[in-house]
């Protein structure tokens, strides 16, 4: 499997809700998910997590999913990260087909194309700010320069800091610095605001923004937060396993205009 | 799926469910207290059985106490010897060496033949009768054969054995014995004893009387001690009753030559079970300790939760201790049932190799309780320990997402920031920098297991070393031999003429009892040419020291036991011939390995015997294109009495070390490896266990399963190569202990390590520390890559 870089930014959203979850006519999709199912166990234990989704993403826009405990949106987030496989149905990251690629395939996927960020940081503690940032760049094919992308979340002064003298925004900053600097086609963020503050929280995800704006990464963003949708030029609304509702947003507000 | 039964709470069905969940882990752990209380059980039940069985063989058997040869006493002799004070049962009869030609054999075979009474069984030494019959009384020419030899040479019953007794014969074996006497049966030249070389034959009394002209006279006495007699008290008796009749001195079991092979085995034994398995146990201890120390400090935030709960501390102390009591319990099981197998097995192995006629398996009860005990106190300790720890956090601590721990001064090391090195590699180092003292304890287990693994294989180093020096430095001649009697030097000649011979050096060996003071011992003096190099006393560092003049050199051990000094002058009494009192100045004191000696100048002591130039046997550098000729000749001699061949020698006690030390170094051996690969495996799991949440995280970075496992593995890789040389180091000391610690009277162990064994020990440190990381690579394969975006800690 060939997962080729492609120039981002394409064209922007086609309508203002699409009740099945996809995007008529879009040309440039980042990812197209077609009746993918996943089911964990078996028989009378089996748990249907995801109950045939279907979704059109569109290149370089910023996603936030929404949806109760349970819903399926982060299994279906890990199936588009390339951690999880679905049971059934299809997922195509730019045309190419990444629910039956093996696991050598997707590590691959997942280093060349994916950047995460995790609702606990998920920092090496023995590594500083800078080399935490490294850690991703000496496997990336293009990447930032470590204080490149440190600067892009406002920690330009705060390179070699060890993660225990950081705050817990910063080492979320520190997180997005280190997804961003190989320069991801995709961002994906799991509740990344949930264990901070409004005020911190507000930060993180400005630092997310500018991200998403100079570099043009695909952006989805998990949270239960409802207040943060209102910056997302798409929204997401799972339930039950599958895709409730899709939003597009006319008018999308700046982070530091919310609050919660 | 089985119901609970009632009585069990929640937290002990969890108990259940983490002891499964962990369960590779938890056996892993059991190993190493089942290596060091399997080890403990061994040694402890092997020693106390073959000290039991040989003990019960003597008795059973009537074994000797004291044995009193002389040149010929009249048989009316026997009341009187009954009537020493302190004997409980005497014997007479007659023993004489002889030359066997078993069928099929080039080599010859020396040894005895013994009188058994015409009637009956034997009152003292009985033969335990393994097949056939004793000799029918007044039948002349059957005999029984001494089992070992017999087997040797696969003589079946029935089959005729010549015998050369001062002049031919041919004997019909009519049974074969095993002889509480001839445990180990050596003949006079030979050091080690070897079953084909060296035969004994038992015959009745008048048959063999009148084949050796003993008629009505018997040559040796044998006794029985009352319970509380005094040995020496009881010699010293003997002494002065057969003085008349050529006595050369009685003498006690601890001078007969096959007890006391066989107990200086069963001592060494002994000693290396003394020494060696309470190493295991605390080596197994300390570990147990370590791992259960950390394992416990993993479940940080479980023992949280339950507080959170509003479980009490004590609550939590008691569940994680049962959980411990769980795995320690499984490994005095497995241990218990594992020692007690192997030290049966290992006892029965050595009752083969000794011909005990059967076993008296012993377990003794307080090895057990010991072993509970300790393996209790240490894992319990430990856990106690680290369960206090985690129970003192607020439980609030274990509800947030953890503090990352501060990496910022620890791993401010220079050699961190070098540019040169990649994140991962930078990752490992700080790691170790960090937590140093967890690093340390990984590198002190390690090199613990390492330091078991040399210790125990050091024990075939020094022995081969002992060899070594003993044979190609000590002794260097291919063929000794001894004569009947005392001859003039032309047998020397004669003897060199032989086929085959290239070399000749002549030996007088005369047996002496040496005072000084208040000591005594019964040893022989040698006397062998100044300038010889067949046979030389050599010290440690393998440099002969030959005899000055008029002087006589000592061996350590017999200098040590008769309290001398050289420049001290010790009295020796000759027990042979004309039986002169000497009075001899020590020159030296040689610090040798093999055995006691005492060494003269053949001149001199030829002058101080007052006899002429004698010699009484030969050392021969041999061709060995002509051996079979030579050995033909000597065979047919009827001047020689024993050959001993070295490189049969040689041969003979490597297998010797093999089945007996061998045996046993090498069980030792493999629970080393047990105990290794516990400590190894056990480190890398539960760095897998602290770190899983890291590990993963890199796996959702892009990173591969390789880069993952060079993480983990590479720093048990890196401690691993720090604990080599301290192992290495450890090992040395503990080799070194272990070589003082088993020295005895018949030997003393050298300090070797060769380079092999270190090659040997780390290599398998190495392969054991390459499996436990590839198992836990199986995990790492596994590893849940979603679980890491969500937990917090």
């Amino acid at each position: 499997m060939s997962l080729a870089r492609r120039p981002s930014r394409p064209g922007g959203p086609a309508a203002d809700v699409v009740k099945n979850g996809t995007a008529p006519g879009a040309a440039e999709l980042c990812f197209r998910a077609r009746g993918v199912t996943k089911v964990y166990g078996e028989g009378q234990a089996a748990v249907h997590a995801l109950r045939g989704v279907d979704l059109d993403l569109p290149e370089g826009e910023m996603v936030v999913v929404l949806g109760a405990s349970g819903s399926g949106k982060s299994t279906f987030l890990n199936i588009l990260g390339g951690l999880d496989t679905p049971t059934g149905g299809e997922v195509l990251f730019r045309g190419q087909d990444i629910s039956r690629a093996n696991q050598r395939q997707l590590t691959e996927y997942r280093r060349r194309h994916v950047g995460f960020v995790f609702q606990f940081y998920n920092l090496m503690p023995s590594l500083t700010a800078r080399e935490n940032v490294a850690l991703v760049t000496e496997i990336a094919e293009a990447p930032l320069a470590p204080e490149a992308a440190l600067a892009m979340v406002g920690l330009e002064d705060r390179l070699d800091h060890f993660p225990t003298q950081l705050s817990g925004g910063e080492q979320q900053r520190v997180a997005i610095a280190r997804a961003v600097a190989k320069q991801p086609s995709v961002l994906l963020c799991d509740e990344p605001t949930g264990a901070l503050d409004s005020a911190t929280g507000v930060r993180v995800l400005e630092a997310l923004k500018t991200v998403n704006d100079d570099l043009g990464a695909t952006t989805l963003l998990i949270t239960h937060n409802a207040g943060i949708a209102d910056i997302a030029d798409r929204v997401v609304l799972f339930a039950d396993g599958r895709v409730r509702e899709v939003r597009v947003n006319r008018a999308k507000k700046q982070p530091r205009e919310i609050s919660w | 799926m089985i119901p609970w039964p009632a009585w069990m709470g929640a937290l002990d069905r969890m108990l259940v469910r983490d002891l499964w969940r962990m369960k590779g882990q938890a056996l892993t752990i059991a190993f190493v207290i089942a290596g060091g209380v399997a080890v403990h059980l061994l040694a402890a039940g092997m020693l106390s059985s073959l000290q039991a069985t040989r003990d019960a063989y003597y008795d059973r058997n009537r074994f000797a106490d004291v044995w009193a040869p002389v040149v010929r006493a009249p048989e009316h002799l026997l009341p009187d010897i009954r009537a020493v004070d302190g004997v409980q049962t005497a014997a007479v009869r007659i023993r004489v060496p002889a030359l066997f030609e078993p069928p099929g054999t080039v080599a010859p075979s020396t040894g005895e033949v013994l009188s058994i009474p015409d009637e009956g069984e034997a009152t003292l030494n009985r033969l335990h009768l393994v097949r056939g019959r004793l000799p029918v009384s007044g039948r002349s020419d059957e005999a029984v054969a001494l089992q070992a030899f017999a087997d040797a040479h696969r003589l079946e019953i029935g089959r005729v054995l010549p015998v050369t007794l001062r002049g031919g014969r041919r004997n019909l074996v009519v049974g074969t014995a095993l002889s509480p006497e001839h445990v180990y049966a050596i003949g006079p030249g030979q050091f080690v004893p070897d079953d084909r070389l060296y035969g004994v034959l038992w015959m009745r009394r008048s048959a063999l009387a009148e084949a050796v002209d003993q008629d009505q006279a018997f040559n040796e006495a044998v006794v029985r001690l009352s319970r509380d007699a005094s040995e020496p008290a009881v010699i010293a008796d003997l002494d002065r009753l057969l003085a008349p009749y050529g006595a050369p001195g009685a003498y006690g079991r601890k001078e007969q030559i096959s007890d006391a092979f066989v107990s200086s085995e069963i001592d060494q034994l002994t000693t290396m079970g003394r020494v060696l398995p309470p190493v295991f146990l605390l080596v197994a201890a300390f570990l147990v300790n370590v791992v259960i120390t950390r394992l416990i400090a993993v479940q940080r935030s479980g023992i949280g939760l339950l507080k959170a709960f509003g479980y009490r501390d004590r609550d939590v102390v008691a569940h994680y201790l049962k959980l411990v009591c769980v795995v320690a319990a499984v490994g005095v099981l497995i241990g218990g049932a594992a020692g007690t197998w192997f030290g049966r097995s290992m006892a029965e192995m050595y009752r083969e190799y000794y011909r005990f006629p059967y076993l008296l398996f012993e377990a003794n009860p307080a090895d057990y309780v010991v072993v509970i005990a300790v393996a209790a106190a240490t894992t319990l300790g430990g856990a106690a320990l680290a369960v206090r720890r985690a129970a003192a956090l607020r439980p609030a601590e274990s509800m947030t997402p953890a503090t990352p721990p501060d990496f910022s001064r620890a791993a401010g090391g220079r050699i961190t920031r070098m540019k040169v090195l990649d994140q991962q590699t930078r990752m490992i180092l700080r790691q170790i920098i960090r937590w140093p003292g967890r690093a340390a304890l990984t590198v002190a287990g390690v090199a613990a297991s390492g330091a078991l693994l040399i210790g125990s294989l050091s024990m075939l180093d020094a022995i081969e070393v002992m060899i070594g020096s003993s044979f190609d430095v000590s002794n260097p001649h291919d063929v000794s031999v001894t004569l009947v009697e005392p001859r003039s030097r032309s047998a020397l000649f004669s003897l060199a003429r032989e086929p085959g011979v290239l070399e000749a050096e002549p030996f007088r060996t005369v047996a002496v009892r040496l005072r000084h003071g208040p000591h005594e011992e019964r040893t022989a003096i040698t006397g062998a040419p100044l300038d010889g190099t067949l046979s030389r006393l050599v010290d440690r560092d393998d440099r002969p020291v030959d005899p000055p003049p008029g002087g006589l050199v000592l061996s350590s051990d017999l200098a040590a036991k008769l309290g001398v000094e050289p420049g001290d002058r010790v009295e020796a009494q000759v027990t042979e011939g004309r039986r002169p009192l000497l009075n001899l100045p020590v020159t030296a004191v040689v610090d040798s390995y093999v055995g006691s000696g005492a060494r003269m100048q053949l001149e001199d002591l030829n002058r101080a015997l007052g006899e002429g130039p004698l010699i009484s046997g030969a050392w021969l550098g041999v061709d060995s294109e002509r051996t079979d000729d030579l050995y033909a000749r000597l065979k047919a001699a009827p001047t020689v009495v024993g050959v001993g061949l070295q490189d049969e020698a040689v041969r003979r006690l490597a297998e010797l070390i093999d089945e007996n030390l061998g045996v046993a170094i090498f069980t030792y051996v493999g629970f080393a490896s047990l105990i290794a690969a516990g400590v190894v495996y056990n480190t890398i799991r539960i760095s897998f266990a602290e770190r899983s949440r890291e590990l993963a995280s890199l796996r959702v970075l892009g990173f591969s399963r390789a880069d993952v496992s060079y993480i983990l593995l590479g720093e048990v890789v890196v401690l691993t190569l720090v604990a080599l040389p301290l192992g290495a180091a450890a090992g040395a000391a503990l080799a070194w202990y272990l070589a003082h610690a088993m020295s005895s009277d018949l030997f003393r162990l050298p300090f070797a390590v060769s380079p092999a064994t270190f090659g040997l020990a780390g290599a398998m440190v190495l392969a054991i520390t390459v499996a436990a990381g590839l198992l836990v690579r199986l995990q790492i394969d596994r590893l849940d890559l979603a679980s890491a975006l969500k937990t917090g800690e």
